[in-house]
This record gives structure tokens, sequence and C-alpha cells, in this order.
């Protein structure tokens, strides 16, 4: 497939992994933000090639992984009404809330239905004029410009039986709360790609400036993110903070203009909880006043849910940046992804699935 | 979820007030909305999230980084 198979060249991989050799002369850790590059490096073996001086550490890029148990529980709660119909990206289906997740309130009758994009729940409710259809509006500025667009349509369409579960986290404050925070170790960013592809970089030059971090806007394939790591490792052996693109072909410095406005026009920026990680402040996007009617949560009741987490689970510590899974007690013994206890185990773009899947131990 | 990989557009159509499309992905066909990219034409290479197109692939920019990429390997096999 082109533009695949050129990214994924084993010998051009390698070269660049040996250019990284001969550029490091220091160890440095370095983090790549988003669950779809941590599970391309293990997928890839790209940590095993490269120098025992460059440290991935694994970011909260992982929307399943960092929705909150709040959220969860109020999918469930919703979910198990009569005359609901719920519908979500089917990630969302395995994880746990407080108690059980939607696949069990779907095994006790619950009409939950696993869908691809949020327009296939439009068409739901389009077709079931008698039931509540409710879409579960998860995800980071990737989703939102999909999101946003099913109430675009809802109210061009005049739909009275839809309305989302909003969850959006944003990029860009999850930065500034991993690198502000005292215990940081993180020296440089691979950015995620596909966030960039919506909004652009122009947030990233204040950030790579108030924290003396080089950012690189990185891809998902062994290339791009081999490119990436290069791309770091040069500025951080040469002492600059500045933010590269090394995923040009896909990213631009505005993003898509098209698809930020019709966020705007939905959304407004909110404080947000982060699963394991805790409130960040502007990190969300919740839905602006005059679109409250599609907003799940006032039409069903929901605000007050207090959920209880797993003891066990360190996911939170994980998507910080601070711990491996690995260093997890239940890795692997009492959490595995057929019994999980965190959503990272559950994601496919989970940090503890990734190590799992690909067989990491150490 | 924000992973994604490239199809290319092979139909362009509109439904309910939306520009919708068929893209190929390797074999495997899927509609998806193309209201994002409104510039998109049949035979353009887009990357798709939940089942919209967020943006083309710009050809000229994968063929420089690849070309800038060989050159590090080409001086790799020199050394
Ligand atoms: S292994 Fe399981 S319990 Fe441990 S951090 Fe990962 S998801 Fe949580």
């Amino acid at each position: 497939m082109k533009y695949l198979s050129e990214y994924r060249d084993a010998q051009l991989v390698r070269a660049v992994m040996d250019e990284i050799s001969r550029t490091i002369h220091q160890p440095w850790v370095i983090m790549e933000i988003c669950g779809g590059q941590t599970h391309s490096i293990m997928k890839y073996g790209l940590e095993q090639l490269l120098p025992a001086d460059v440290e991935l550490v694994h970011g909260p890029g992982c929307p399943v992984c960092v929705t909150s148990l709040e959220m969860i529980d109020k999918a469930l709660a919703i979910a198990s009404l009569p005359n609901v119909i719920f519908t979500s990206y089917g990630d969302m289906l395995r994880v746990p809330g407080s108690s059980g997740d939607l696949f069990s309130v779907r095994a006790t009758g619950g009409d939950v239905r696993v869908v691809y994009s949020s327009l296939d729940a439009i068409k739901i409710a389009q077709e079931n004029p008698d039931k509540q259809v409710v879409f579960f509006a998860i995800g980071f500025e990737t989703t939102a410009p999909a999101n946003a667009m099913s109430v675009i349509q809802a109210h061009n369409l005049g739909l009275e039986n839809f309305s989302l579960l909003v969850s959006h986290v944003r990029v860009p404050p999850a930065m500034h709360a991993i690198l502000g925070s005292p215990s940081s170790r993180v020296q440089g960013f691979l950015a995620a790609g596909h966030v960039c592809s919506v909004m652009g970089f122009w947030e990233y030059p204040s950030i790579a400036e108030k924290y003396n971090v080089p950012i690189t806007i990185t891809g998902f394939e062994p290339l791009d993110i081999a490119q990436g790591i290069l791309l770091t490792i040069r500025q951080l052996e040469n002492g600059s903070h500045a933010v590269e693109n090394a995923y040009a072909r896909v990213v631009t410095f505005d993003g898509n203009r098209p698809a930020q406005k019709t966020i705007r026009q939905v959304f407004e920026d909110c404080a947000q909880a982060w699963r394991g990680i805790g409130m960040i402040p502007l990190s969300g996007w919740r839905l602006k006043d005059e679109f409250s009617n599609y907003d799940a949560t006032n039409r069903f009741q929901v605000q007050s849910i207090k959920p209880s987490e797993s003891q066990l689970c360190i996911a939170g510590q994980i998507l910080q940046g601070l711990k491996k899974p690995v260093n997890c007690p239940a890795y692997a013994t009492q959490c595995t992804p057929e019994h999980p206890l965190g959503a990272t185990m559950v994601s496919s773009e989970g940090a503890c699935a990734a190590y799992y899947r690909y067989g990491r131990s150490q | 979820m924000c992973l994604a990989v490239p199809g290319k557009i092979v139909e362009i159509y509109e439904t309910n007030g939306l520009l919708m499309g068929k893209i190929d992905f390797g074999g495997v066909t899927r509609e998806v909305c193309l209201s994002y990219v409104p510039e998109a034409k049949v035979g353009d290479y887009t990357i798709i999230h939940v089942g919209f197109a967020l943006n083309l692939i710009d050809e000229q920019e994968a063929m420089e980084t690849l070309a800038l990429l060989d050159e590090i390997s080409k001086q790799d096999i020199e050394e």
C-alpha cells in the first residue's frame, strides 16, 4: 500500500537508528505522547533497536485510557436505561467502570451498539424515532471534528432523540501538566501526529520555550518514529528546544482549519478529569450552551455519580511517564487483557496492553 | 482510535448535505465523510479518523522525507 510500505522499510529504519547512535553522547528521556506511537514502538521492536541511552516513556495519549471513571460509570448508567440505544466506539466496551463494563450491560439486556463513526449513530437515531440514541463522544482532537459534525447534523435534521455523552481531552494542557510537575523526567517530546493533523502545531512553540524541551511532530510508521527520535536527539545534544515537523506529508503548522472551525462552533474549553491523573485545567471540551439539549448528562440526569477506582492500578503514574507497566504488581498476574483492572490494559492503544501483547516483561 | 492508515479516494458524492466519499484501503472500501477536505479529488490519498478524512497526503513532502532518509542510509553504507 502506497505511503505505508516505504515508511516500513527495515533497511532505512536501521540506517536512521545507526545515525541516532552516532549522534547521541549521553542518556536522554523522551516521551511519545500518543498511545498509537507506543503501540508501533512495541510492535516493531523499536526499543530494542535504539541505543541504550535513549529511554522512551509512554504518555497519556490514549483516549480510552484517560476517559474518567466517572464518565464510564455515567455511560453504564445511561446504557442500562430502557428505551436507550447506547452507541460507542468499540474500544470502550471492555473498559472497567466501578462495577462492570458496557459489555456486561449488554449481557443483561442493555442495547449497546458499536459504531465506527458518530454519523452511524445519527443513522441509528433516524431509524429508531421511538428510542433515545446516545453516542459516547470520547477522544482527543482527532475525534472531535467527527463528534462536532454529528451535533450539527442532528441539529440540521431536527433529530430530537439524539444526544452525546461528551468526554473530550486535549493534548497541549496535558503536556503542560506533565512538564510542569516537579517529578517529570521528560526531556523531549514526540508530539502526536494525528492530533496535529487537526490542530496544527501553533500551540507548541510556547510549550517548547517555557520548559526548554524540543518537540518533534511525529507519525506512526517505524520510519516516522525513528526519524522523530533522531531529530529530537539532535536537538537535545545541541541544547536547542525548537518545534520540528517530521510528519510534513500529513501535518501543517495551521492544521485543518475547517475542522477547527466546526469544533469551535460546537464545543468550548472546560476543566477535565483524566483517569488516573486527575483534573487538568482547560484540558477538555464540553458542548456550548446553545447545544446543551444534545448533552446526555442533562437528558438523563446522571450528574451525581460517585466512582470507586481499583486500589492496585498504577495506570496514572504510567500515563505520566513515571512508571512502566511492568512496574505494576498486578501486571500480567491479576491484570490481563481478559481480566483488566485498568483501562490501559483494555485499549488497543494502551501501554499495558502493548507491553502484554508484544510479550514485554522488562 | 487516533491511529489511521492512508487510503485512496475512489468516489465523491453528497448525502444529507455532507460531502461523502468511498475510500479504498488496499482492497477494502469504506464510506467516509469528506466535509473537512473539500479540496479532495478522486485519486488523492487521505488519512481517515473515525469515518472522517482529516487531511490529504502531500505527495511531494512524502517523497522529500524519503529522499532525506535515504541519504542518511547511503552515508551509512559508505562508512
Ligand atoms: S497492569 Fe493493569 S492494574 Fe497495572 S497499571 Fe496496567 S491496567 Fe492498571
